[in-house]
């Protein structure tokens, strides 16, 4: 690659990583946040409300991420809602992650042993308790794997979001390429470091997971 | 002679003069799941500070009627009573059914052992035994942990205070699961075949923290298969048999005495099996 390239774009190219960087933080903290709700309104035995929120993730999973990209971008100010290209990436991130990590986290939460549970209510323990300290602990343990692989995913999915012209990296890297003609280099560039990317919150994944599993081991003679 | 109620012995007499105290009374209750009936109509008194245990085959409803008792199981019909108060509904007619929210002032008296100890993985012991002090007791951490501390002492872990579960044995669980109940003072203890899920060998040590529980006066309810335990500490004992209490009464009647066909079946199959 040329070096005359990086110094000219480079600025525009670590903005565009930036960029890249807050709306999968950002994009992912709403999906989960957004999905956690989910699992629980869920859990409520109301049916029309099942029902919503069954055919919420159902659409949301079932309809390519672009599409719901452009529905809410292009689509959003038919019904007044007039958003800013990168408040609408995020938000946009956000609620295709919330389907997925919905879906995650009911899995986490029936995954709980159901005598950990019973246990905690034999002696009395508010349902808030429970939640908090018996039952989100034994998620966490069996979700984050789940987790970091929805999350790298979405790492991936960024990328879509230069389509509505957010200022992320993928859409630097185009004008880039747009003006210089150096595309072959720049996408394989590309590429290689969205691949890094994916294999930095992977491994960051292990580690989290070593973690909030590190109780579980049996060290025979390790201090407690 | 005026008699008061007695106090909890820690010596009991096996037949008291003094009018009895009932901490569980149980009225005709029955439950159902679809067509299969595991309960049929269950009377059953247990006084306070008596040990009452629940034997019979597997299948014969014993887990259940113990279940029922602090609701964790809804039963259909007829009334279980814990010192006066109805269980899981409320004491109204039509009677409606208690949320788990609703039951927590009842629960918080009666402590539940169950057979796969249900100790908190990420906690460490004395963790497990101080949550709910912290939680349903509204203790400080400090004191909290203080009262763990003594607790685990009294099941003779005050060294595994820091260990978390998985580093524990099965028995080691089992006495950090009741170290956990009696911390919360307890006035019923019902115990759900608390050393069916242990090898062997550490049976011994979870039966001997439960004979002194029931040598300091403790009500206790105990479904087990351990007929020498239920012989020896037993003031009374329940043979259920398809859903139905066929033989009760104190540990030598059951025992020796019934003239029940599937009681004395019941019996022979168990010798056989504990005979080598």
């Amino acid at each position: 690659m040329d070096t005359n390239l990086l110094v000219q774009y480079g600025p525009a190219l670590l903005r565009g990583f930036g960029v890249t960087i807050l709306c999968w933080a950002a994009g992912c903290a709403i999906g989960m946040a957004l999905g956690f709700v989910i699992m629980l309104l869920r859990q409520i035995e109301v049916k029309p409300l099942r029902w919503l929120l069954r055919a919420y993730i159902e659409v949301i999973r079932g309809t390519p991420f672009l599409i719901q990209l452009f529905l809410l971008y292009s689509g959003g100010p038919a019904i007044g809602l007039r958003l800013e290209a990168t408040t609408a990436g995020i938000l946009g991130l956000g609620i295709y992650g919330s389907a997925y990590f919905a879906e995650i986290f009911r899995a986490g939460f029936q995954a709980v042993p159901k005598g950990q549970v019973e246990a905690a209510h034999s002696l009395g323990m508010p349902y808030g308790g429970i939640l908090r300290r018996v039952i989100l602990p034994a998620m966490l343990v069996s979700t984050v794997p789940a987790l970091v692989n929805m999350m790298a995913i979405l790492t991936k999915e960024t990328v879509v979001l230069s389509i509505i012209t957010v200022p992320e990296l993928m859409y630097e890297m185009q004008t880039m390429a747009a003006e210089t003609f150096a595309s072959f280099e720049t996408i394989l560039g590309m590429a290689l470091f969205y691949w890094l990317l994916v294999e930095a919150v992977s491994r960051l994944g292990r580690r989290v997971e070593a973690r909030v599993t590190r109780f579980l081991s049996h060290p025979s003679n390790a201090r407690a | 002679m005026a008699i008061t109620e007695s106090p909890a012995a820690a010596v009991k007499t096996p037949a008291p003069a003094a009018e009895p105290t009932p901490m569980v009374t149980i009225r005709g209750v029955s439950k159902a799941y679809g067509p299969n009936v595991v309960l049929r109509d269950i009377d059953l008194t247990v006084n306070k500070s008596e040990v009452v245990c629940l034997i019979g085959p597997s299948g014969s409803g014993k887990s259940t009627l113990l279940r029922c008792i602090n609701f964790l199981e809804v039963y259909d019909r007829g009334e279980i009573r814990i010192e006066g108060q109805l269980v899981g509904y409320s004491d109204t007619t039509p009677r409606r059914r208690l949320s788990n929210a609703e039951l927590r002032g009842l629960r918080r008296n009666v402590g539940m052992v169950f057979q796969q100890f249900n100790l908190w993985p990420h906690m460490t012991a004395l963790e497990n035994v101080a949550e709910a002090l912290v939680q349903v007791r509204g203790m400080d951490k400090g004191a909290a942990a203080d009262r763990a501390r003594q607790m685990l002492a009294r099941v003779g872990l005050a060294d595994k205070a820091d260990s978390y579960p998985s580093r524990l044995s099965g028995g080691q669980q089992q006495r950090v699961a009741i170290a956990r109940v009696i911390a919360m003072e307890p006035h019923l203890m019902l115990f759900d075949e608390p050393t069916s899920a242990l090898d062997p060998e550490l049976v011994g040590e979870v039966l001997q923290v439960m004979r002194d529980l029931a040598a300091d006066g403790m009500t206790m309810v105990v479904v087990t298969h351990e007929m020498g335990f239920a012989a020896n500490v037993a003031d009374r004992v329940a043979f259920l048999d398809r859903g139905r209490i066929a033989a009760f009464g104190p540990p030598r009647e059951v025992f020796h005495e019934s003239p029940d066909p599937r009681l004395t079946q019941f019996l022979q199959t168990y010798h056989e099996r504990n005979s080598f």
